[in-house]
Order: structure tokens, then C-alpha cells, then sequence
């Protein structure tokens, strides 16, 4: 294996341990909800600098645009208009990639290589060695990987792999104007959230917090909402995301089975061959047959 | 094709026991990754400042090439520039997306002239339009300029001419404008930027 730039902790489809000696900075992307105003110059500096421009669409009445993730949108805003307590909140969440600790994609991928973790906590998809089955899609407990009709193959936010490798920021978070978005270590960026979830809770928003989903190890990209308790008003942000079971059954259980099933018929069929040996016909059974088939 | 029954139950065999080799994981992996290399590492870098308002954000352009005599260079990429007071880095969506305006097959690139009573936009060279902007200046405000008022105080007022600066120049350049057209006697003197 060629020595990548940022290590590697775990590939999708394989047993082999990876190298893990070299401790390098855990890495997360902090988004503050409170303090974004929907621009989308994310979005816009997301596509500048992955190369990829998304087909232009139609209004459908909203701000959303695209209305969905796609294999060329990696990042979108969502907006949510929330009526509570006869109060009406416009709720922007920036939509894509959670890049968590434990990534139900890399689980449900069968392609080796084709998902990986690095050591910092990025998750990356290798679309070299995408089959584009999108298992990811179903592993994923945010919804987030998308099939380009192109080429078959899954898409997501890579976290600007290529940019944090060489130390710099995630394009998305280096555009942010109100500074909604901040990058760093994940214990900065948690004594970062602690702040402003602090500054949020003494303006009146009690349920401030950070959401950072245990049921997935954590994430790498985290966010500071005002209303904690109640994640699903934020576009349906899930409330205790986790992988699905059927992934875990069959990577889990279902699959290591059915190799022992497999090893077990190969390892009969040679005893069987050791013990029994082929199956003679003798020379009477044959002249018989014959006849038989003669008439 | 003639199959036997055993010739069709060797290869049943052959393929359902390497199948259940490779299931058992005994095929070789290829097993390079590498993220996407840093796209601007060797790109010539160049300082600028974003043209379409007047916060006027600092950007990098990054460009293919060293400046070398025989590759011609093209934009390939721009963000914000950290070490500029203005935005230190940041860029909204449009800043973000300069890139895709500085490429657009709609975009300006030389001045052009549309001649009174013609519908047509012809190009010109800088020189002829900077030389007719000034023939135009000069004759207008030899004709319209105002010295003195109607009390007699010297005002030297210049109404028959506005002008629109540029949104992308900073303090020094905005100095330079507002003393020259001033001293004109430039009264209508806005930003574009303010559009």
C-alpha cells in the first residue's frame, strides 16, 4: 500500500487491519445553525473547488435549491419553517455528509477500498472502486450518498480530503461569511460549541446544545442547534441516528454464515471424494443403459 | 455446443469453488488509495479584489501554469485571501462562485461601443475608448460647467456629467477617484457597487 498523506483506519469490504502507529489530529467541521443565514456560499464554494457544477434546476417556490443532495451537489441548505409556541422560526441547516465515527456506508459497502476512514475521521468515498450497488445509500443513517446516472458510482462530501491533507480548511468552511461554519480538532471545535451553545442558552434558547449522535460513534461534522431536543424540526435531522440492523445482519452474521455453509460443502464434497470416491458405474450397468437408450 | 453431464458439472464445480475462495478471502485486493491531490500546488497565485460589491473581498486566483513563456495561462480556481483585512478568507455565494463568472461565454471582455441611432455594439480598442470618453468629458463640460452661482460665489459645479466607480477599488483608488472627479467639479459620483 502506497503511503497516503492522511492515514487510513478502516476500508470497506476488508479484514486486514490497517497501520494505525501515527496518531494525527481527530478533525470535525462545526456548524452553528444559530448563526447561519442560508447564502449558501458553501454550496457554491463546494462545487468550485470539487469540479463539479450540478444541472441548473427550477424554482419550486422555496429557497432550496437543489431541493435534494445530489451525486453533484455534495453539500445543500435546507430550510424549515417552524411554527412553536406561536412563534414562527426559519430553521437553515446545512445538509450533507456527517462523516461519523462509525460510518454505516463503509459497513454496507462490499466493495473493498471503495469507502475508507481516515485516521483524522474523514470519511472518503474512492470511486475507482465503487460497483455502484448503493449499499451506502441503505448503510447510511443520514441519507446522504447519491448515485450519478452518469457513471453508476456514489457521491458525497469528502470533507475537502485534499485540502485538509495539505492543512487547509474545507472549502466550504473557508467561504462561510457569518462564520456558521468553523473547522479545527474535534476538542476545539467542542470547547468552540460549548461557547456558543452557553451564549444561545442566555439569550433564552434553554434547549440549546451540540449535536453529535452517540448512536454512530459521533460525527466529524457537528452542529450547534437551539432547539437540541427536537433535532427532527431541522429538516428531519434525525434524533438518534444509528445503522441499520439488516446492515449489521448481514455484514455481522448473515455473511460470515453463509462462508462457514460454503466452507462446510467444500470441505464435505472432499471427504465425501477421500471416503467414497467418484461414482463407478460398472460395465453391466452401462451395457444395460445402453440397450435401453437403443430402443 | 456439445456439454457433457460431467464436463457441465466441472464447471459447476470449478466456479462455485472459486467463487467460495474469494468469498473466503483469499483474492487479492488492490489496495492503493490515495485522496485527490492538492490542485494548487504549482498554480501561479494571484492577488485581486472581487468585483461585484462594494465590501470588496480580497481573493486568490489561482491559475494553471509558472508564468512560463510557452503555457498559456487560464483560471482555474479563486477563494478568498486570509491575509486580507476585508474578509480574511470568506467569500459569500457569489464571491464563492467567481470562478464560473470569470469563464462565462456572456462575459465582457473589451469595450464596445453602440454609436447614437445604431442598434449595433461594435468593439473598440482601450485607446479609442478612452480617448472618446475624454473628448466627450471635455466638450460637455466646456459647455456646461457651472464657474459661480447665481450670488456670485464660485462653485464650479459640473451636473451634466455622473460617474460610477469602480466596486473592486479599496481606500486608495476610491481616494484617487473622488480627488480627481471633485476637482472636475463631479457632483453625481456614485459606486457601482451600490446597484
Amino acid at each position: 500500500m502506497a503511503l497516503q498523506s492522511l492515514d487510513i483506519t478502516r476500508r470497506s469490504a476488508t479484514t486486514t487491519p490497517a497501520p494505525s502507529v501515527r496518531q494525527t489530529t481527530e478533525v470535525a467541521k462545526l456548524i452553528d445553525v444559530s448563526a447561519c443565514i442560508g447564502c449558501k456560499a458553501c454550496q457554491a464554494a463546494c462545487m468550485e473547488w470539487n469540479d463539479i457544477r450540478d444541472e441548473i434546476g427550477t424554482c419550486h417556490g422555496v429557497y432550496d435549491n437543489p431541493m435534494d443532495l445530489t451525486a453533484k451537489s455534495w453539500t445543500v441548505m435546507r430550510y424549515a419553517e417552524v411554527e412553536q409556541d406561536g412563534r414562527l422560526e426559519w430553521l437553515i441547516r446545512k445538509d450533507g455528509c456527517m462523516h461519523c465515527a462509525d460510518p454505516g456506508c463503509l459497513k454496507a459497502c462490499p466493495a473493498p477500498g471503495a469507502i475508507l476512514q481516515y485516521a483524522n475521521g474523514i470519511v472518503d468515498f474512492h470511486e475507482e472502486h465503487c460497483i455502484g450497488c448503493g449499499y451506502c445509500i441503505t448503510g447510511c443513517p443520514f441519507n446522504i450518498p447519491r448515485l450519478s446516472k452518469e457513471d453508476g458510482k456514489a457521491y458525497k462530501c469528502s470533507l475537502c480530503s485534499d485540502r485538509v491533507a495539505v492543512g487547509q480548511a474545507p472549502a466550504c468552511i473557508k467561504a462561510c461569511p457569518t462564520g456558521a461554519l468553523q473547522f479545527g480538532a474535534k476538542e476545539q471545535m467542542k470547547h468552540y460549541a460549548e461557547e456558543r451553545i452557553h451564549d444561545l442558552q442566555s439569550r433564552g434558547y434553554q434547549k440549546a446544545g451540540l449535536y453529535d449522535p452517540p448512536g454512530v460513534g459521533g460525527t466529524h461534522v457537528m452542529y450547534v442547534l437551539h432547539h437540541a431536543d427536537q433535532p427532527e424540526l431541522y429538516s428531519r435531522l434525525p434524533n438518534d441516528p444509528g445503522i441499520s440492523p439488516l446492515v449489521s445482519l448481514w455484514k455481522g452474521v448473515a455473511k460470515p454464515l453463509a462462508t462457514l455453509a460454503l466452507a462446510g460443502v467444500a470441505l464435505g464434497s472432499l471427504f465425501h471424494y477421500v471416503t467414497k470416491g467418484p461414482n463407478e458405474v460398472s460395465k453391466e450397468l452401462e451395457d444395460e443403459l445402453e440397450k435401453e437408450d437403443a430402443k | 455446443m456439445q456439454v457433457t453431464r460431467r464436463q457441465f458439472f466441472r464447471v459447476c464445480a470449478a466456479g462455485m469453488g472459486s467463487s467460495s475462495v474469494v468469498l473466503m478471502g483469499f483474492s487479492p485486493g488492490n489496495a492503493l488509495a490515495e485522496v485527490r491531490e492538492f490542485k494548487l500546488t504549482k498554480a501561479t497565485e494571484t492577488r485581486n479584489t472581487c468585483p461585484y460589491c462594494s465590501v470588496a473581498c480580497g481573493v486568490l486566483i489561482y491559475s494553471l501554469g509558472d508564468k512560463s513563456k510557452n503555457a498559456q495561462s487560464r483560471i482555474f480556481h479563486i477563494e478568498g485571501d486570509p491575509d486580507n483585512p476585508v474578509n480574511r478568507g470568506t467569500l459569500c455565494p457569489k464571491g464563492a462562485g467567481l470562478l464560473d463568472m470569470v469563464q462565462s461565454p456572456n462575459r465582457l471582455k473589451f469595450p464596445e461601443v453602440r454609436e447614437p441611432g445604431s442598434t449595433e455594439w461594435k468593439r473598440i480598442s482601450w485607446d479609442d475608448a478612452m480617448a472618446r470618453i475624454a473628448k466627450h468629458m471635455k466638450t460637455d463640460r466646456d459647455a456646461n460647467l457651472i464657474e459661480k452661482n447665481a450670488d456670485g460665489v464660485t462653485v464650479n459645479r459640473w451636473n451634466t456629467f455622473g460617474f460610477l466607480a469602480s466596486s473592486a477599488a479599496s481606500n486608495e483608488p476610491g481616494y484617487l477617484t473622488v480627488k480627481t472627479l471633485r476637482a472636475l467639479g463631479v457632483v453625481a459620483l456614485d459606486t457601482q457597487a451600490r446597484i
